[in-house]
């Protein structure tokens, strides 16, 4: 027995100290895939199946993802999976859920509950796939859905996405002479999840891997929609070193422009804190080659921004209230 | 023995799959489909099956989200019409690739543009090489048994491939015709519950839609052509268990007055009854004329259909849709190539009828039939009764 389940109650006061010893040494996501160096997305999938535990089903949308863990006849996939096309991870999630849940009822499977979860990058999250993922959120089905953020279609070559950030280059929207890179502001997909009642909203990166897994755990017992939204850093395509995975995830945190929060039941909270003075987003931005065309000012502006959105993220965290309490309210 | 009752035969159609005791339904409404999806929904809601309707927001989650359900083992049944089975094109070749039975039942309907809402066949056409087995109903009765066949047909282990069963946009589903409803202890008879292959669960864990490489590919397509086309035995031994125990027969290619017929007619869907009727109307007039009627499009009953056709001189081929630019419309198409090999053949001539609801009455195929008699047509396939 570790020190860890010996002192429960130390443990949860130092949670992050003893999580490391907390977490499943089981994998449900094997070594040998095809990803490359460094991938974010791969890491946070090892992740997010061990908080996620054996009773869970994945849907996979068409990506990286599918194509490093499946090559036939070799599965990376220690949970039953499913892959069908790149815009409908969502729909095909809220099949699997409601074929489970109906065949339970029927008794005809075990008597329980076996968590559908729908994962897909940006492109297939964010664009193409938006659809369906409004849809199954809509619709209240018991699943889970998790977008792996590395904001482009790093898939078919690095192309722009809603999720690819201001200014950043790619194979369509390029650094040209004339165009700095994409002319757009991200797209604010975990808002719009909100927007949509989902009861668990958060955002993630597998630089906090504790963080992350306890936002897996949670969206995992909500009995109902939840939506994760994780940042994964991609080398390949942001032309940056594979040893600075991790450290770009913790600056993308540290410096505001992916602040890991969640919203639960409406009340939005800061999960990792961020220093009083933020770092300044240059530090986050100039280890990438996707931003090294970037001019002075024009950081300048990407900072503004920040600040703003940043403030507007600080003022729904102290004003916001779950619904559950503005009910509470209501019936005093 | 069922009931003989007057229903509408979209209503007809869903209360086919509630007897077949569907586990999940994910249907989006399309016209003339749109009863179908409703009343599937009624007899959720009101408990008569003990199945989820997932009501999907588009016809491409209709079937991602059948994919879902019938892959955890769930029997699925969906259903669309025109451009929703067009919007579902992306995802028919994965469900029959993954080898997941589920029945759609299509209302046929023409495809934009101009947009019409009417009947004809060319939303299935253009999806024929998706590797879906196809019936073609010609009334409501044909409609309800077909649409219990699929179920049958499509699980067995033999076969594994998604069924859709076509009956013609408001000709067939909006009529109210005399329909034997068969019993649900008779249904149950026929039709043993779904054991899959592979499913998706915790307890038998497995990755289904993996990759397929170029040394793999085409080798999965071949054993897909192999279950499609072997499924022909599996359908001819359904529908004789069928006629065993119902009494109505079944077969690929139906045969009417061709026995000593000089020329025949060939239509697939309704418009085989007003056939029949100008063909009895033919023959008063001394015109040995028959009528041939195909009701299992994929796979194609080559076979049968050879047989059919012996000392038949003349084939008049309808199509109910257009295929441009081509040598003719797709069934013409078809029986042309699959009677080329035969040392005897008959002349083949295509008339394109009933687009987008147009009407085609018993006088219309009376002068089909004359106007083809001498196996010819002034052009390779005629717009019959087209302006322009």
């Amino acid at each position: 027995m570790n020190t860890a389940m010996k002192n429960p109650k130390n443990v949860i006061e130092n949670f992050d100290l003893y999580a490391p010893k907390l977490v499943s040494k089981e994998e449900f996501f094997s070594p040998g895939h095809r990803a490359c160096q460094g991938c974010g997305e791969a890491l946070a999938i090892r992740l997010m199946c061990k908080a996620l535990g054996k009773d869970t089903v994945i849907t996979n949308a068409t990506g990286c993802m599918e194509v490093i863990s499946s090559l036939y006849p070799t599965t990376a996939w220690n949970l039953p999976w499913i892959h069908v096309a790149f815009p409908n991870s969502a729909a095909v999630g809220s099949g699997v859920e409601a074929g489970l849940k109906a065949l339970r009822r029927k008794g005809k499977i075990a008597d329980r509950r076996v968590k559908s979860v729908a994962i897909g990058g940006d492109g297939g999250t964010m664009d193409i796939g938006f659809q369906a993922l409004s849809g199954a959120m809509e619709r209240c089905h018991d699943m889970l859905y998790v977008c792996f953020d590395n904001e482009a279609y790093m898939n078919t070559g690095i192309q722009r996405s809603s999720g690819t950030p201001f200014l950043a280059s790619t194979t369509t929207a390029p650094a040209g002479k004339k165009i700095p890179g994409n002319q757009v502001w991200k797209k604010n997909l975990p808002e719009i999840m909100v927007a949509h009642n989902v009861a668990y909203v958060a955002t993630a990166t597998p630089s906090y891997p504790i963080d992350f897994m306890n936002k897996v755990k949670k969206a995992r017992q909500i009995k109902g929609p939840a939506y994760i939204h994780c940042f994964v850093a991609c080398p390949t395509g942001w032309r940056s070193t594979s040893e600075t995975c991790i450290q770009l995830g913790r600056l993308a945190n540290e410096t505001g422009i992916f602040p890991l929060y969640e919203v639960e039941d409406g009340k939005y909270r800061l999960t990792v804190e961020v220093p009083e003075k933020r770092r300044p987003v240059q530090d986050y931005l100039k280890g990438q080659g996707r931003f090294r065309h970037l001019t002075p000012d024009q950081i300048q502006v990407i900072q503004e921004r920040i600040d703003i959105e940043w403030e507007t993220l600080m003022i729904k965290i102290e004003h916001s209230r779950s619904k559950e309490s503005l009910r509470a309210r209501r019936s005093r | 023995m069922g009931k003989r009752v007057g229903m509408e035969v979209a209503i007809a159609s869903a209360e086919a799959a509630a007897l077949c005791r569907f586990d999940v339904a994910a249907v989006y409404p399309i016209t003339p489909q749109s009863h179908v999806a409703e009343h599937l929904s009624d007899i959720v809601a009101d408990g008569r099956v003990d199945a989820s309707f997932i009501t999907v927001e588009s016809e491409h989650s209709a079937l991602s989200a059948a994919i879902g359900s019938e892959a955890t083992g769930a029997r699925t049944v969906t259903a669309t019409s025109s451009q929703g089975l067009l919007f579902m094109s992306e995802i028919l070749p994965i469900a029959s690739a993954m080898r997941l039975p589920i029945v759609m039942l299509i209302a046929n309907r023409a495809v934009s543009g101009p947009i019409n809402i009417w009947n004809d066949h060319s939303d299935i056409m253009p999806m024929r090489d998706t590797g879906w087995i196809s019936f073609f109903a010609e009334n409501g009765q044909e409609v309800v048994d077909m649409t219990i066949h699929a179920f049958k047909v499509g699980e067995h282990r033999d076969v594994m491939l998604p069924v859709n069963v076509n009956m013609d946009g408001f000709q067939l589903t909006h009529m109210v015709e005399p329909i034997i409803m068969p019993e649900q202890e008779e249904v149950d008879r026929f039709l043993p519950p779904y054991i899959p292959y592979a499913t998706l669960h915790p307890d038998r864990i497995v990755s289904m839609g993996t990759l397929g490489m170029p040394e793999i590919f085409a080798e999965a397509q071949k054993s897909k052509n192999v279950a499609i086309v072997n499924s022909i035995k599996v359908i001819k031994e359904v529908w004789k268990e069928w006629e065993a125990q119902f009494g109505r027969k079944y077969e690929p290619v139906q045969s009417y007055r061709t026995e000593d017929a000089d020329i025949a007619l060939v239509t697939m869907g309704s418009m085989g009854e007003t056939a029949e009727i100008a063909v009895d109307e033919l023959r008063k007039q001394g015109v040995k004329a028959g009528l041939l009627k195909i009701k299992l499009w994929r796979p194609f009953p080559f076979d049968d259909f050879k047989a059919a056709i012996k000392g038949i001189k003349v084939l008049a081929v309808t199509d109910r849709a257009v295929s441009f630019g081509g040598p003719g419309g797709p069934v013409f198409s078809e029986i042309r190539s699959a009677l080329y090999e035969e040392a005897v053949r008959p002349a083949i001539v295509n008339y394109i009828i009933g687009l987008g609801g147009r009407d085609v009455q018993v006088e219309d195929f009376i002068a089909m039939v004359k106007k083809a008699s001498g196996g010819k047509l002034s052009e390779p396939y005629e717009f019959y009764g087209v302006r322009g």
